[in-house]
């Protein structure tokens, strides 16, 4: 679950964290109200917006004064903001954090997340932050630092180390040793998968500030934090993909007319690339978990055909252990009777209980293509989608 | 000689009183898999699909001389059931519980070091040698015993390959889940340095996705490795649907690798064959081990 950075600013200040002082709004008249209580003579009015990028694509406007704050404000509400991190079709900017603006010297990087290799907490960094940090990165990998941290921290000699290897000055050597602590202990107790500030600010006044924050929480453990819930915003989600996870289902929208429905995200994938491969467009993702009554299923299906462009739908399910093919087949059954659409289906089953599926789906009146393996399933799709290899 | 299991193992299931660990317990006795026992806390003396039931892993190990365990624990309590198997030093143990909060598998992990236990998991399927031993949730359909050993982090890529390595006359040694989770217990090195020095597997399949960088170590671990067997490789998510991201660590955290093509390209160079799509994976490796 991503939170936006005026609540990310909000806990880790609680930890410790220096961030700039400021306050979120929902109308230009709050924005230009923050400003005045701020004491300050330069303002940041930033975006509030699930995505990176915000800089560059223009959501973040530095002011001087209260009315600049309110038109600024007033500009950004409701405007859709596209970044490099939201996709095309953007997102709308429903809230701005007004904040004061620093004078900086200096901006770092800095993130915490779990290193899939060691199975530790990953503390990395670099001397210069920014929205280009990636490319930089790429170009030269030596430019992130990396410390290994176990779950109960790690040394304060190795942070010191790492502040030092970030040309962080002595003079702030302790301030950044602690913050890295608050960056730490609030990536434990929140159950965070990331935490990024970047920049990380040195001011010209010898300052440390976290002047942008991200901060994931772990879907896997937020019914451990019933705390954490309120931070939620369902406006940031895709309505469509919203309601699928309400029915445990795995849905991604896309723009293409094949509505595609596997068992598994391994096969998935793997049946999107196939669709691509052969020319194909999938409307979507979606893969269907072991546990799914075909009620759950059902509603997957509905979603898909619900998307505006659909031509033809395929349906690729290897039943295994606990998924029976049947169970996915009584699930279409059921999407296709709520449904007027007519559109041509590609079935293709195998393992547990697919000659029986092909009978329910028979038994529903259901006409479709029985395709006895992959490679012909995905043919048959493109050639009923209007699509195919171009010659 | 299989590798991980025998027809002896003996085969304990923690959490095994719930509803899905009951159904799965049950398919694998059926399949042959020797299940001696369970655990579930609160409910030792008492009996569970004919099975004794036990408080503790350690009990349960002392009665019944159990070396392997499949965890089917709900995500809340899974890390402390895998942990609890670790200190019990059970030299197998499978976790298939997914959703498994990640800073728990830190924990896990952290108890994993120096441990004898070999952890396969969380969010695997499990392990299967055909007609010997299945401890997990995996298909069993197609499955026929046969010289091909599968590493796989997907669960329904490996009943497909499954299939089609037996469909071409071929059948499997042992396949392997190593789970889908960021964070787990053996991964795709581990298995192949099994799976390599294994007289009964003549090829290995490895079944690879988009995300992390296991597919690239496991190039640079065939490459430097003497023993040579034909590994046939697929790669899912080639053209999977580009996550929106947040910030920019997600990238950062793999240097530059993680992504499909430099997956690709790593198993190349140390010789893999690439399947170039699913549905062909069974009939490359007949392929290459006609050569």
């Amino acid at each position: 679950m991503n939170i936006h950075e005026y609540q990310a600013k909000e806990i880790l200040a609680r930890y410790g964290v220096p961030v700039p002082p400021g306050a979120i709004a929902d109308t230009a008249e709050a924005a230009e109200a923050i400003v005045k209580d701020l004491d300050a003579t330069r303002f940041a009015v930033k975006a509030q917006v699930h995505a990176g990028g915000r800089g560059k694509a223009g959501g973040v406007r530095l002011v001087a004064t209260a009315q600049a704050a309110r038109d600024a404000a007033k500009e950004l509400l409701g405007k859709v903001l596209v970044t490099e991190q939201t996709g095309a079709e953007g997102r709308q900017i429903r809230k701005v954090y007004v904040e004061a603006a620093e004078n900086i010297d200096r901006s770092l990087y800095t993130a915490l997340f779990v290193d899939r290799q060691s199975g530790k907490i990953a503390l990395i960094g670099a001397k210069v932050g920014g929205e280009d940090i990636e490319e930089r990165a790429a170009k030269d990998p030596d430019v992130i630092g990396k410390v290994l941290l176990d779950l109960h921290g790690g040394s304060s000699a190795a942070m010191e180390e790492f502040a030092a290897w970030l040309d962080i000055p002595k003079a702030l050597s302790s301030d950044a040793v602690s913050l890295f602590e608050g960056l730490h202990q609030a990536f434990s107790d929140l159950d965070a998968s990331l935490i990024e500030i970047n920049p990380l600010a040195i001011t010209k006044d010898g300052r440390l500030v976290a002047l942008d924050t991200k901060v994931t929480i772990d879907d896997n453990a937020l019914a451990r934090h019933p705390e954490l819930a309120d931070l939620r915003d369902d406006d940031e989600l895709d309505p469509v993909e919203l309601e699928a996870q309400s029915h445990d289902i795995n849905f991604v929208r896309m723009d293409g007319n094949i509505g595609v429905a596997v068992n598994g995200a391994g096969l998935a994938l793997a049946t999107n690339d196939m669709l691509v491969d052969a020319g194909g467009n999938p409307a979507n993702f979606m893969d269907i978990r072991t546990t799914a009554t075909s009620l759950e299923i059902s509603r997957g299906f509905d979603l898909l055909l619900n998307a505006p462009n659909l031509q033809a739908v395929l349906i690729n399910i290897h039943g295994g252990g606990m998924t029976r093919c049947d169970t996915i087949a009584e699930a279409l059954g059921i999407a296709m009777r709520r449904t007027g659409r007519k559109v041509p289906i590609v079935f293709r089953a195998a393992g547990n209980n697919a000659d029986f599926a092909r009978t329910v789906l028979k038994n529903c009146g259901i006409t479709f293509t029985d395709a006895r393996n992959m490679k012909d399933a995905v043919e048959h799709a493109v050639a009923l989608a209007g699509g195919g290899k171009r010659t | 000689m299989t590798i991980l299991v025998s027809k002896d193992t003996k085969v304990i299931c923690q959490g095994i009183t719930g509803r899905t660990a009951t159904f799965h317990a049950d398919r694998a006795i059926a399949y042959g898999t020797n299940l001696v026992g369970g655990v579930r806390p609160g409910k030792g003396g008492t009996k569970h699909l004919d099975l004794p039931v036990f408080d503790k892993v350690t009990d349960a190990m002392k009665e019944t001389g159990a070396d392997a365990t499949m965890i089917f624990v709900p995500a809340a309590n899974a890390a402390d059931a895998m942990i609890e198997a670790i200190e019990a030093e059970i030299p197998l143990a499978v976790c298939v519980t997914e959703r498994v909060p990640v800073l728990d598998m830190v924990r896990v992990k952290s108890a994993l070091n120096g441990a004898s236990t070999r952890l396969v998991g969380p969010n695997s399927q499990g392990i299967l040698a055909p007609s010997i031993c299945q401890i997990g949730v995996m298909s069993t359909v197609h499955a026929q015993p046969g010289p091909i050993g599968i590493v796989s982090r997907s669960a329904s890529l490996t009943s497909e390959i499954v299939a089609q390595t037996s469909d071409v006359g071929l059948g499997q040694s042992m396949t392997i889940g190593i789970g889908g989770d960021p964070v787990h217990g053996m991964g795709f090195v581990d298995s192949l340095e099994l799976l390599l020095a294994d007289e009964d597997t003549a090829g290995i399949v490895l079944i690879g996705e988009i995300g992390g960088t296991e597919e690239e170590e496991a190039a640079e671990y065939l490459a430097a490795n003497k023993i040579k067997k034909p590994v046939v490789a697929l790669v899912a998510g080639v053209h999977a649907p580009s996550e929106r991201r947040m910030g920019h660590a997600g990238t950062l955290s793999a240097f530059g690798r993680g992504d499909a093509a430099s997956k690709i390209k790593a198993l190349k160079s140390a010789g893999v064959i690439i399947a170039s799509n699913a549905a062909i994976v069974g009939q490359t490796m007949a392929d290459a081990l006609k050569q």
